[in-house]
């Protein structure tokens, strides 16, 4: 694509970030005060069917545009804030899971997002399944749903960033 | 007798001292004694050329003459101001060296012959500088190889490659003196007498004859490009005192020769001269610096940074030459100052660097950066003394190095290409050329500091490193701070060593700062540092404020992405940082590359094991030396059918050679 | 008494280069998010991430030495340094502390050695690789820093870059004679590679192998993160001031008054800004180039800086 026409596209195209939805506050969260309003996030795949995943990417992508909220996805748990993490935890995975929490620095929220982080959904009971995130590392905040919307993932970073 | 007649006599007295000290029984005693004594042989020599250095006039003149029927005139020892600046620098640098040697020093290298040629080496290259004639340059120079090659050959028990660079610096060194001895020859043959006071003649055949034979006769010393050869071979082989001397103070000789020729014996001679030694300059230092910045043998490194630095001194020289040459005295005497900071900074980091490589290699017996790594914590001394020596390799601020380049620059922005055509193509390619050296310097010690020192241990030595004794920490301690102090007072320094080449206008501003007024620029590093200060001030407030609410924490793993521990073996080593480096300039390193992949059993598709070689030459050896070495090689396989063993054949040589000689007498 | 007035300048600079720094990353995320169709977290975005950082926990994994937490420091203290030094708000300068342009480079390096060492002492494969190219690309940059350097110190005859600077006030023609022009142009692809923008390095990346700067500062956590964040952006205010101050001198204070200040602090937040965005809108439009491209693009611009060099002796 040329220049030029990249250039007509952006200007045809505009905006594409739907308007931002008021949210109610959950209860009983109550996010640590250096988090507010910029918090990293660190996405760790526990063992999920990767349906999560096609949520996460939207709720950070143009359409429902987290970062809006001050909500960023970066490449190390150590540049990190929340640990967001999808699935079953994986008998493979729950040390790595346990490390990566570890490796972020504090205050740190944990966010288990799906059926199957909260509570094992469909795979419980499953041979390789070690449990639920909750199971594992100390979980702060849960998104529910399989897959959850992305306002609802959008809805709990919110409720960290306070914005 | 003024001071510097009596530190001449010193001198000698104090080396005979010292080779006493070297001949006493127990090895242990001998090298505190002889040490010792050698360092007070240094030290004399540091004093001597102070004094001469600021002025004060001394002469011996030594008692012999020769039954020879040549225009010679008496050998006379008389250090102008230059050679003042170069015996301090040799003195200061074997006194280090000395010190350091007597808790490094062991095996041959603390033997009696070991300390005595250290101390006849020191002896003759403090002699080199205070030669008034050039007979007497040539014996002190003389005196000052063999007494190296000696140092050189102390382990060759131990390691065959120790035989070979012998071989080659002995080759190396006497193809100098050859070729010094004849440009001197011509030179004396042309003024009349073997005096440096005495007036060359006017011939420009036979003086730039003499130009071209002394330049490349101290060049090889310098160890220019392509005459670099033993520099890369004789350093790392050398006991690590001794690669000190020889790479921090010996090759600065080849430099003092370079400038006696231009300042001194020959100072009116055609453009070509300064275009010679530019070329010779630039190359050495762009050569240098690539070949160190790819090596990953620690002392291999340090002398390929040699050349670079030397490269640098003699397109420093070449420049003055120009500008000179070109009408622009002021800005000359920038470069000319510049030139001797550079011969003045390179002696005091690159002492430290190969003591502290010394110290490396006598704490885990590693010489090879990719088996070293997290030194620091082992030998905290000797990693300090490395990091500050390795900021005024790579010129950073506030070191020796930076305030040498700096000045440097200075001298070739503000000559005027207006004026002058050579110029305005030389001075940009210059700045580019010292640019480039620049950077690669930073990569290459950003390297040798980061690999060695930093994160983890690669192998066992490094793993079990100890830290070095008192007396090598003491020198390698004294070498690092004389790389602060210069970077902290360049306007002293510099005003001191303009006087040696009769540069004019160089000052002291504010505290300890340089002033050149011909360029209308200053640089006061205490000043520098103190707005540092000012501004680190409030960081560190900050800093300490929020350390206080949240202190750091421990954890067991640097990141690896949740996977297993991580390897020592994962790290980078020297030769993969610099692998980016080889890439971008493989066609002057032609590196060759050798992948071996192996399978498992099961299937094809499973990689067991991946060996990886690489191996850099060294273009200017393959090109140049290997076909001579090899022609060489040839003739003397020839030459061994003359000479077979043969008692009989011998006879028939003799009575050939006896009718030969009858015949040409009866001609 | 001059003294004192002419530390005022070089505080108001430090002032202003603290406080518009995270005004200017801000601004260039928010120009690139909107390109992009997004609504973008605002200008004050970047304050806030460095608040937070700062006030989190930093980490030090077993083995790592002093320099973790070292480092940050030294290169927040050069990057301020430079700040100082650089003719950001106004031209006059302190005389012993002359704003040289090698000096400057310098200072700027030692932060550049900081972060590669940060990368080495992690002790992980990309921290080791990050610095590698990170010191190769600054390896490489230097020649195009100093000829480019020299071709504008030549017509003024110091490199004192506040000297520069006011010659092209008093003489605006000069600042488009081709030999500025390809000075600048030369100077603009050194800033962009020195301070890891596109197309040497894409600052907003998550895939450790195509990073430089991310890849060196992995292993930093909390506070160390905050102030290697805020360094490297301090960087890339003071180079992005000190080139459009070249291209577009005007407003810049010339004597230490409060007037000529508040002048100068309001030229140079509106210029930075507006390159700052005319930088981020550029980036939509360019793709990352390969590594082993990375030094065809230092060539190239080496050969305009060299160009300017010997266009002003031989032309002029």
């Amino acid at each position: 694509m040329s220049s030029w026409s990249l250039a007509r596209l952006i200007q045809r195209t505009g905006r594409v970030a739907e308007a931002a939805p008021t949210t109610p506050k959950q209860a009983g969260f109550e996010p640590p005060g250096e988090l507010r309003g910029s918090v990293q996030v660190r996405h760790v795949d526990a063992g999920s069917c990767n349906g999560c995943e096609i949520e996460v990417g939207a709720a950070f992508g143009p359409v429902y545009d987290v970062e809006r909220f001050g909500a960023r996805l970066v490449a190390s748990p150590r540049h990190a804030d929340v640990v967001l993490v999808t699935g079953v935890v994986t008998r493979n995975m729950a040390e790595p899971l346990r490390r990566t929490v570890d490796a972020t620095p504090r205050p740190r929220v944990v966010l288990a997002v799906g059926d199957c982080a909260r509570d094992c959904g469909a795979f419980a009971g499953g041979y390789g399944v070690a449990g639920a995130v909750d199971d594992v590392v100390p979980v702060d905040l849960t998104v529910p749903g399989c897959p959850p919307e992305p306002d609802q993932i959008v809805a709990a970073l919110r409720q960290v960033t306070g914005r | 007798m003024s001071p510097v007649t009596a530190g001449l006599v010193a001198q000698p007295v104090l080396a005979v001292v010292a080779v006493l000290a070297a001949v006493l029984p127990r090895p242990r005693v001998r090298s505190v004694a002889a040490g010792t004594a050698a360092a007070a042989l240094g030290l004399s020599g540091v004093v001597t050329g102070l004094m001469a250095l600021l002025g004060d006039r001394g002469r011996l003149q030594i008692p012999v003459s020769l039954p020879v029927q040549l225009p010679l005139d008496p050998l006379v020892l008389a250090p102008d101001r230059l050679g003042g600046v170069f015996m301090v620098v040799a003195g200061g640098v074997g006194a280090l060296a000395a010190i350091y040697g007597i808790g490094y020093a062991h095996g041959p290298a603390a033997s009696r012959t070991g300390w005595t040629a250290f101390v006849v080496f020191l002896l003759g290259m403090q002699m080199v500088p205070a030669a008034a004639d050039s007979v007497s340059f040539l014996l002190a120079w003389e005196v000052m190889a063999v007494g190296s090659s000696v140092l050189l050959l102390a382990d060759h028990t131990a390691r065959p490659q120790v035989r070979s660079a012998a071989v080659w610096y002995a080759g190396m060194t006497h193809l100098s003196f050859v070729l010094l001895l004849a440009g001197f020859a011509v030179l004396a043959s042309s003024a009349g007498g073997t005096s440096f006071a005495d007036p060359a003649g006017t011939s420009s055949a036979a003086t730039s004859t003499a130009f071209v034979l002394l330049v490349l006769g101290f060049g090889t010393k310098a160890g220019l490009v392509p005459m670099h050869v033993w520099l890369p071979r004789a350093h790392p082989e050398a006991p690590s005192h001794v690669s000190a001397a020889m790479s921090a103070a010996m090759v600065k000789m080849g430099v003092y020769g370079v400038l006696l020729v231009v300042v001194r014996l020959l100072p009116a001679g055609p453009r070509w001269w300064a275009v010679l030694l530019l070329v010779l300059g630039a190359a050495s230092a762009l050569f240098g610096i690539l070949q160190a910045s790819v090596t990953s043998d620690l002392k291999r490194l340090l002398a390929y940074s040699t050349t670079e630095n030397v490269g640098l001194m003699v397109t420093a020289v070449a420049v003055a030459m120009l500008l000179r040459d070109a009408g622009q005295d002021q800005v000359a005497d920038i470069a000319w100052v510049a030139a001797l900071l550079l011969v003045v900074s390179h002696a005091a980091f690159k002492t430290s660097l190969f003591m502290g490589a010394g110290s490396v290699l006598h704490g885990t017996g590693e010489r090879d950066l990719d088996r070293m790594g997290g030194l620091g914590r082992a030998m905290p001394t000797t990693s300090a003394v490395f990091a500050v020596a390795a900021v005024g390799a790579a010129a950073l601020p506030v070191s020796s190095g930076f305030v040498a380049e700096w000045t440097l620059l200075q001298s070739l922005i503000h000559g005027d290409g207006q004026v002058d055509r050579l110029v305005a193509v030389a001075l940009p390619v210059t700045v580019a050329v010292v640019a480039l050296t620049a950077g690669l310097a930073l990569l290459t010690f950003v390297k040798a500091y980061g690999i060695a020192f930093l994160a983890r241990p690669r192998s066992d030595g490094a793993a079990n490193a100890h830290e070095a004794s008192v007396s090598m920490r003491a020198a390698m301690a004294a070498g690092a701070a004389g790389v602060i102090a210069l970077g902290l007072a360049p306007g002293p320094v510099a005003s001191a060593l303009g006087a040696a080449v009769g540069a004019e206008g160089i000052g002291t501003v504010g505290l300890l700062g340089l002033d050149l007024p011909a360029a209308d620029a200053l640089l006061d590093p205490v000043a520098l540092l103190l707005l540092a200060a000012a501004v680190a001030v409030p960081v560190g407030v900050v800093q300490a404020r929020l350390a206080r609410r949240r202190p750091r924490r421990d954890v067991d793993l640097a990141w690896g992405c949740g996977g297993v521990r991580l390897s020592p073996r994962m790290q980078y080593t020297a030769t993969s940082y610099a692998e980016p480096l080889v890439r971008v300039f493989d066609d002057a390193l032609q590196p060759s590359r050798d992948v071996t992949v192996g399978h498992a059993e099961e299937s094809r598709y499973l990689v067991q094991r991946v060996e990886f070689h690489q191996q850099l030459v060294d273009v200017v050896e393959e090109r140049a030396y290997t076909p001579v070495v090899a022609t060489l090689e040839r003739l003397g396989t020839i030459a061994r059918r003359i000479q077979n063993g043969s008692i009989h054949r011998y006879l028939a040589f003799s009575f050939g050679a006896l009718v030969v000689v009858l015949l040409a007498v009866t001609w | 008494m001059v003294t004192v007035e002419l530390g005022f300048i070089v505080a108001a600079q430090v002032a202003v280069a603290v406080l518009l720094t995270p005004v200017l990353v801000g601004v260039m995320r928010q120009v690139r998010a909107r390109m992009e169709g997004r609504v973008g977290a605002g200008v004050a975005q970047p304050w806030r991430d460095v608040r937070k950082l700062l006030r989190k926990e930093p980490m030090r994994a077993a083995g790592s030495g002093p320099l973790l937490s070292a480092t940050p420091l030294v290169l927040v203290v050069s990057s301020l340094l430079v700040c100082a030094l650089v003719p950001l708000v106004g031209t006059p300068t302190m005389r012993l502390v002359p704003d040289d342009l090698f000096v400057v480079v310098s200072v700027l390096l030692v932060g550049t050695v900081a972060l590669a060492l940060l990368g080495l002492e992690s002790g992980t494969a990309f921290g080791g690789m990050g610095s590698s190219r990170h010191m190769t690309i600054a390896g490489l940059v230097e020649p195009t820093v100093l000829v480019a350097v020299y071709a504008l110190s030549i017509p003024v005859g110091t490199s004192a870059l506040s000297a520069i600077v006011a010659a092209r006030i008093d003489d605006p023609a000069s600042v488009v004679s081709p030999v500025s022009l390809l000075a600048i142009v030369a100077l603009v692809l050194v800033v962009l590679a020195e301070t890891g923008r596109l197309p040497v390095d894409n600052p907003a990346t998550h895939l450790e192998l195509t990073m430089v700067h991310e890849a060196m500062v992995l292993e930093s956590a909390g506070r160390d993160l905050g102030w290697l964040e805020l360094g490297s952006w301090l960087r890339l205010t003071a180079l992005l001031g000190l080139v459009v101050n070249l291209l577009l001198p005007w407003g810049v204070a010339t004597e230490a008054t409060a007037f000529a200040v508040l002048v100068g602090t309001a030229a140079v937040t509106a210029k930075v800004l507006l390159a700052g965005a005319l930088v981020a809108a550029a980036e939509v439009f360019l793709a990352k180039v390969r590594l082993f491209r990375v030094p065809e693009l230092l060539a190239g611009s080496f050969v305009l800086a060299f160009l300017a060099v010997t266009a002003s002796y031989l032309v002029a």
